[in-house]
């Protein structure tokens, strides 16, 4: 009985689990209060939860060995992707999109208005990591970094020149770019994994920098006071401010989405895409590795230079606790959850995970633990992403059939 | 001079336990050429497996001698089931993927686990037991070295001997360089692959708990963030020292040791973590395959 077998595995798979998680789940000692707490519910939670999940397993990846002209599974992924190529459609689902991104401000109130900010905000990072992560195939774990030389940009520009947020908003995302130069150029030998602890380190060395280098950042007590973007001079009201900061999101991610789209089919684009997918054959055919991966690294760390403006202006207020591994950690799994390389798969990738955890508080508390599981599951289960990438092909009926 | 003697102390101390986290990438990383960053997350739970047993059975009254060996045992027995499991669902349905995929997914892991403990059990750092008893013979120089400092170089002078000697002279040893040196052909010549990556994940995720129960005792207060910056440098020294290489692992670890120690003590503590950090990216550019590595290219 294969069944039985599937269900004697699952059950030593719940004993383990059960075993392993013995002291962390089950015992809380307090050496203050002197107290040792034996937590058995949680045990057994542990071990029906991984039976359960663990059969479930057994019995689809059976089910799939037995019914293999299902082929992968791509539904989401293949709908949107009709929608979009199909030009009439295209334009009427991005028309009722847009619409709708303009209308939802004045339905919805101040406090989702702000959600929607950040959300859009991880929407532009996303894109800007895809780059990077996505099309270049380089694994970039210190993008934060970036992200804070624009909101630091802004700051000290505002504290010390007095510089609006128009001003400092071409500066942070060139400072940026600036930064991601820097960076890339030590790290241009270097492998994959090598270059993931590098870059890592920087965004580490940075955040450090800030936080210890108090005259010039005023360490980790921040900087606060930061002015929201004015309309034309005019001063306006809380409400009308954070609207205004919304359009201008909803303006930076169409500008994002389009610019991005357009470097994708750019000759720069395929060189990243074929640097990506085998570095040798890449410069055996002519690109020039150096320049290509720079400009990678220049053009992500620059979106992520200019949210980083957008970022201290709509929270009026920076420290370096926002700029930590956790960040970069977020974004990519952004990236990695929409599908590498796939901008429509990154925008959904970050209105999922930014606005999923918001929406269901009560899952707030395992909204890190999420971000984890998501990133191995994904790996191990659709390591293309949710909506993946489609390599642009060329018809070539029309060829034929006009031939006599 | 006492100064100086004691930050070489500290540094040497310190540079141990790197190595002794060190050792487990650099296997790790030998023979399937991963980058663990799930391991400075072992380490963390041996710490945290043995303060909680640690603490439970001072509680109920044994004596410290028992709760100091049940305690690492414990640390040692768990990190490398954590380990063990780690490999089994994060790392092996992924071989043969392309290169990024179990890097994402050992990244995810470790930010699970990190999490993981901070949901199970707190979020504040937590007072551990001292583990490790005063010497009184240490007495008049207990202002250069302590008895946990001791403690520390010797047992990992000890771990280092016997693990040498397990890679050099036991046939799980031969089996493991075998592996490193050309995984498919130890397939063909009979090896179980798989076994030899358990067994090196197993042994790596020992040591990186001995390591965490160590240093936990050492500095008196884990959290479970300990392992990220653990990780981090540890994974700096086994670079230093040639990714790949045990001796370079250790010297690596004793390098980096050295330099936080006498960088923190001569120029300023601030920025102690960024020490490693440039030291790491120093050798990236100057030197990728280490001290005692051998640069390799990589072949089409």
């Amino acid at each position: 009985m294969p069944i039985l077998a599937e269900i004697r595995f699952a059950l030593r798979a719940a004993l383990w689990f059960v075993f392993l998680t013995f002291p962390i789940m089950v015992i809380k000692a307090d050496p203050i209060g002197q107290t040792v707490i034996w937590r058995w519910r949680n045990a057994v939670w542990v071990g029906a939860c991984s039976f359960f999940v663990c059969l479930a397993l057994r019995l689809w990846k059976n089910y799939r060995a037995k019914h293999p002209a299902l082929g992968p599974s791509n539904d989401g992924g293949s709908f949107i992707h009709r929608i979009l190529d199909h030009s009439g459609q295209r334009r009427a689902f991005l028309g009722i999109l847009l619409a709708a991104a303009i209308l939802f401000p004045f339905f919805a109130s101040s406090y989702q208005t702000n959600i929607m900010i950040t959300a859009l905000i991880y929407v532009v990072l996303g894109l800007g990591l895809n780059i990077v992560v996505g099309m270049a195939g380089l694994l970039d774990l210190g993008f934060v970094a970036f992200y804070a030389i624009g909101a630091y940009t802004y700051a000290l520009l505002h504290l010390h020149f007095g510089l609006g947020f128009w001003q400092s908003l071409p500066l942070g995302a060139c400072l940026a770019a600036l930064g991601g130069i820097c960076l890339g150029f030590p790290v241009l030998r270097l492998r994959g994994d090598y270059l993931a602890i590098v870059t890592l380190g920087f965004g580490e060395i940075i955040r450090l920098a800030l936080e210890n280098w108090g005259e010039f950042s005023q360490g980790p007590s921040g900087i606060a006071n930061i002015p929201r973007p004015g309309f034309f001079g005019m001063t306006l009201s809380l409400d009308q401010s954070i609207l205004f900061l919304y359009f201008i999101m909803i303006v930076f991610v169409i500008a994002t989405i389009f610019v991005v789209n357009r470097l994708r089919d750019s000759r720069i684009g395929r060189a990243w895409i074929a640097l990506r997918e085998d570095e040798i054959a890449c410069q055996a055919m002519g690109i020039d590795k150096q320049k290509t991966k720079l400009a990678a690294f220049a053009l992500g760390a620059f979106w992520a230079g200019g949210m980083g403006v957008v970022f201290a202006a709509k929270t009026t207020f920076i420290n370096p606790a926002s700029f930590t591994f956790l960040e970069s950690v977020i974004i990519l799994s952004i990236v990695v959850l929409g599908g590498m390389g796939s901008i429509v798969g990154v925008v959904c990738g970050a209105l999922i995970l930014v606005l999923l955890p918001e929406y269901l508080r009560a899952l707030s508390e395992y909204r890190m633990l999420a971000f984890g599981a998501i990133l191995v599951l994904m790996m191990i289960f659709r390591p293309q992403g949710l909506i993946p990438t489609i390599k642009s092909r060329y018809p070539l009926e029309n060829l034929t059939d006009d031939r006599p | 001079m006492e100064y100086f003697l004691e930050l070489i102390c500290g540094g040497l101390t310190r540079g141990a336990i790197y190595a002794l986290i060190a050792l487990g990438y650099t296997m790790v990383y030998g023979i399937i050429g991963l980058i663990n960053f799930a391991h400075g997350e072992i380490y963390m739970i041996g710490a945290f497996t043995a303060f909680i047993i640690a603490t439970a059975l001072t509680i109920y009254g044994f004596p410290l001698a028992a709760v100091v060996i049940v305690a690492g045992l414990a640390a040692a027995v768990w990190a490398a089931a954590y380990g063990y499991t780690v490999e089994r669902i994060a790392y092996r349905p992924l071989r043969g993927a392309p290169r990024l995929s179990p890097l994402i997914s050992a990244i995810g892991m470790s930010f699970f686990l990190q999490n993981y403990v901070l949901l199970a059990q707190t979020a504040d750092f937590v007072p551990f037991p001292a583990l490790i008893p005063d010497f009184d013979f240490l007495e008049p120089y207990s202002h250069i070295i302590g008895a946990s400092d001791l403690v520390i170089l010797a047992t990992t002078a000890v771990v280092m001997v016997t693990l040498t000697c397990v890679i050099r002279y036991t046939t799980i040893g031969k089996a493991m360089r075998a592996t490193a040196q050309d995984s498919a052909m130890a397939l063909l010549l009979g090896i179980n692959v798989n076994r030899v990556i358990s067994i090196t994940f197993i042994i790596g995720s020992a040591l990186a708990a001995i390591g965490g129960l160590l240093v936990a005792s050492h500095i008196g207060q884990i959290n479970f963030y300990i392992g990220f910056l653990a990780g981090i440098k540890a994974f700096a020294a086994a670079v230093l020292g040639g990714i790949g290489s045990i001796p370079g692992a250790v010297l690596g670890g004793m390098l980096l040791g050295l330099t936080e120690s006498f960088g923190t003590g001569y120029i300023s503590s601030d920025y102690e973590d960024v020490f490693a950090f440039s030291l790491l990216v120093l050798i990236l550019i100057f030197k990728p395959a280490g001290l005692l590595g051998k640069a390799t290219v990589e072949k089409v």
